[in-house]
Parts: structure tokens; sequence; C-alpha cells
């Protein structure tokens, strides 16, 4: 819904000041997003996606791949830029996606679970992306994720969903005093309950597995 | 306008790019030109039909227009699978951008299809009348991949796995290829045959490509662009329609 993607049933959004049902392309430019799913073209080389995104938002060409120097170069893939995408890892097909998202200059950066399944390694290389590039543009990162030490570590305000509410919120150290735990995960435990969630599988990706919802303010 | 460009410039590379896809869909229409064409040329001429290389031809260039178009359309559900559409439909452009620049895409590589086989089929002894309304072939080529894409892409949108896929092609697909007089003259035929060949977009793209190429013809020209351009109208308008309607 955030995203224009789907509809709401009831409630009001505003996305940097737009609302997704009626502004749709002015909350479409606000935003960079980091799908669950890979989504970049295969077939395609690493530069082609990313400046196919800059074409399809409309940065104009000087920019456009002044830019996507900068960004591949932070996210170290600038050397891989002519290779094929589909001879890329799991790791390197997300840092491309990440610094896709980044091109047209987003206010709120989306990222959907951006470390699942991957080792250890790639994810913390990822944050430290995430975060160099938080600090260097500014912008409110929005991400989900079920691994609570990440949360615990990067966002600086937390959102627990369970069961498709928000059930509460605030930043790692009041959600655990608040429940009297060590830990975030024992604080999400404390609160969500011990008893497996078998959510029924949606045809729709958004809703997928989607429990937590964590919040990472302006830097 | 860039935004069609781009996705018309990224069907192409796609293309471009999957030599095995162009080697193995042409592969099907060399084999019938040649098994088919060589065959039943003997039969067709003793029964007064002609030469049947001349016959067949156009009706194997609209196969394999036919089959190029609609796998085209239906790529949709690839892109839908691996994700590639979401990125498109959360990027700040209209969705009927989308549709066109994807189906002018699959159109323009479903007509280079079409080209190709034509020259191959110059080798096999298919001989055009006239070099003139080859020219006019080109149009009727590629107003048939523009039906097909967009009926592809208006199918696909409204299934969401590969297994609706080989349904399509089953019940749909080769059905369409085998009664639309690709591969036998409409006349005489049956009533139920008869009808279902009418009702075949399919068959006014044959008829019109032999019409141009050979100069034999059964509903004449006119007729044939006039059906082709409606239903190509009707089917694309349909087809954005349902694209609209995709939810990722």
């Amino acid at each position: 819904m955030l995203t224009t993607l789907l509809h709401p049933t009831a409630g009001k959004i505003i996305i940097n000041g737009f609302d997704p049902t009626k502004n749709q392309d002015e909350t479409r430019k606000s935003f960079g997003i980091v799908f669950q799913d890979p989504s970049l073209d295969d077939e395609l080389t690493a530069y082609e996606n990313i400046n196919f995104h800059g074409i399809l938002y409309n940065v104009p060409n000087e920019i456009r791949q002044k830019r996507i120097k900068e960004l591949l170069t932070i996210v170290e893939l600038w050397e891989k830029k002519d290779l094929l995408v589909k001879t890329f890892s799991g790791g390197m097909k997300r840092r491309l996606e990440i610094s896709r998202g980044l091109l047209h200059h987003p206010k709120i950066f989306f990222l959907d679970e951006p470390t699942l399944g991957l080792d250890p390694q790639t994810r913390n290389q990822i944050w430290q992306y995430i975060k160099k590039l938080n600090e260097q543009e500014g912008i409110t990162i929005f991400f989900t994720t079920h691994y609570m030490e990440e949360a615990d570590r990067i966002a600086q305000r937390i959102a627990i969903i369970d069961q498709g509410k928000i059930i509460s919120q605030g930043t790692a150290l009041e959600l655990k005093t608040k429940t009297e735990t060590k830990s975030l995960e024992d604080a999400f435990l404390a609160l969500t309950g011990r008893k497996i969630r078998e959510e029924e599988a949606s045809g729709l990706d958004q809703m997928r597995m989607r429990r937590q919802v964590w919040l990472g303010g302006r830097r | 306008m860039r935004t069609i460009y781009v996705l018309w410039l990224r069907q192409l590379k796609r293309y471009l790019r999957s030599k095995s896809r162009i080697i193995g869909s042409l592969g099907q229409p060399i084999l019938f030109l040649v098994a088919l064409g060589f065959g039943f040329g003997p039969i067709f001429k003793k029964a007064g039909g002609g030469n049947y290389m001349e016959f067949l031809a156009p009706g194997i260039i609209a196969q394999g227009i036919l089959f190029t178009s609609m796998f085209s359309g239906t790529e949709i559900i690839w892109d839908r699978q691996f994700g590639f559409l979401k990125e498109t439909l959360v990027a700040p452009v209209s969705r009927l951008e989308i549709m066109i620049g994807r189906t002018l895409g699959g159109a323009t590589i479903a007509t280079f299809q079409g080209v190709i086989i034509f020259i191959l089929s110059l080798f096999v002894g298919f001989k055009p009348t006239n070099i003139f309304s080859v020219i006019i072939s080109l149009v009727i080529m590629f107003l048939m991949s523009l039906l097909f894409t967009g009926l592809g892409t208006a199918i696909a949108s409204t299934l969401d796995d590969f297994q609706g896929f080989q349904l399509i092609m089953n019940f749909l697909v080769m059905p369409m290829f085998f009664l639309s007089g690709a591969l036998f003259p409409l006349n005489g035929l049956p009533k139920t045959i008869d009808v279902i060949s009418r009702l075949n977009p399919l068959t006014y793209g044959v008829d019109g490509l032999r019409t141009t190429l050979t100069g034999i013809s059964h509903f004449g020209l006119g007729v044939d662009f006039l059906v082709l351009g409606l239903i190509t109208f009707l089917i694309l308008s349909l087809g954005s329609y349902l694209f609209s309607r995709i939810e990722v």
C-alpha cells in the first residue's frame, strides 16, 4: 500500500506529503525500494538495469551517468557493471538493487527483508552500505526483518507487527524496558507469544510473512 | 515516450541475446516448411492445387509470427515470477506506457522473426510474385504481431503461474494455427471447420500474407486488413485494461 501497488480498504497514508492513492506518481518518485525477491532483469547487465531505472524515473542523462558511477562505486560493483546480472551472486544482486533504488534521490528507502538468505559476511557488508548511504544521502530507511539483532543494532524506532497489526512500537531500549527483557528477541516473544504463527500464504508478495516492521529514523 | 522506448529496447536486447531462443523458434517453422512442403507437394499438385510450397510459405510465416508474439506477450508471467515486473510497476510511469512499450517490443521481434522465415523460405523454393507487395506483406506481419502480442499480454495478465502457459499453447495457439488455412485451402471445408476458421483472426493474417506474397486470395486484401485492424484494436484495448489491473 505504501508503494502504491495495493489499494487500502480503509484509513489514510501520507508519504513525503503525498497520498499514494491520489498522487501516485509523486509518491512513487519519493521512495526507493528493494523488494524481498530480486527484481532485476537477469538478461541485462548491471549497468543496463540501473540505467533503465534512471530512464523510467526520468533522471536527466548527465546526472544519471554521474550518479550511477557514484552509487555503483559505493557498493563495489562499478568494475562489474558490464556483466550480465545472471552471473551475479545473491549478495551482488542485492547490492545492485540497493544502489538502483537510490538512483533517483528518494526521500524514503523501503527495504523488504534485505538480508534474507544471505550469509553473515554479506549481511554485514549490506548494512554497512546502507548505513553509509543513509548518512551520505540523509534519507529515511524503512526496513522489515526477521532478525532481531539486526533491528536492535540498526533501527532507531521499531514497530512490531503481529497478524497484520502493529502491536507495539518504540526504540529497542523502550521495548526491552517495557517487557522487562534483556534482548529484543525476548521482548518480541513476550509481546507476540510463543505460539508459531501459521499464516496462510497469500498470493500477494507484500503480505507474505511480514510480521515485523522496523523503522529507522533520519540520521 | 522514453518509457515506451526503453521497454521496447529491453525486449529487443533480451531477444538478441538469447541465441537459443532465436534458433529454437526458427526450428519448428523450418521443419514444417521442409517436411510438409516437400511431403505434400506431389499430392497437392495432383489434386490440382498447384505449387504447395507457394501455398504453404505464407502460412508458415504466419505461424512463426503467431508463436513468437504469443510467447513475447506471455513473458509477463516470467517477469512477474522473477520480480522484474514490480520494478516497472512502482516507477512513476503509467501502466499504459509500460504495456505499449512491451507490446511494441514483442511485435518488433515477431515481425523480425517473420522476415527471417520469409528469407529462409526463399531457399526451399518459395518465389513471391511481386516485389512491391512484399512491402505490404510487412505491414500485415506487423499488424499480426501486434495482435498476438496483445493477446498474449491480455491472457498472461490474468494468469499467475507457468502452468497456464501450457494450456494456452495447447488450447489456443495450436488450434489457431491448424484451423487458419495456413496448411490447407479454405475452399469446400465442412461447415464447422469453415465457421471456426472464419472466427480465427490468424486466418485473415494468413490470407493477407498469401495475397500479397503469391496473389492467391480467399477474402480479398481489404477484408483482411479491416478484420485484422479491428481485432488488433480490440485486443490491445482489452490487454491494456487487464494489464492495468494486475496486482503483484
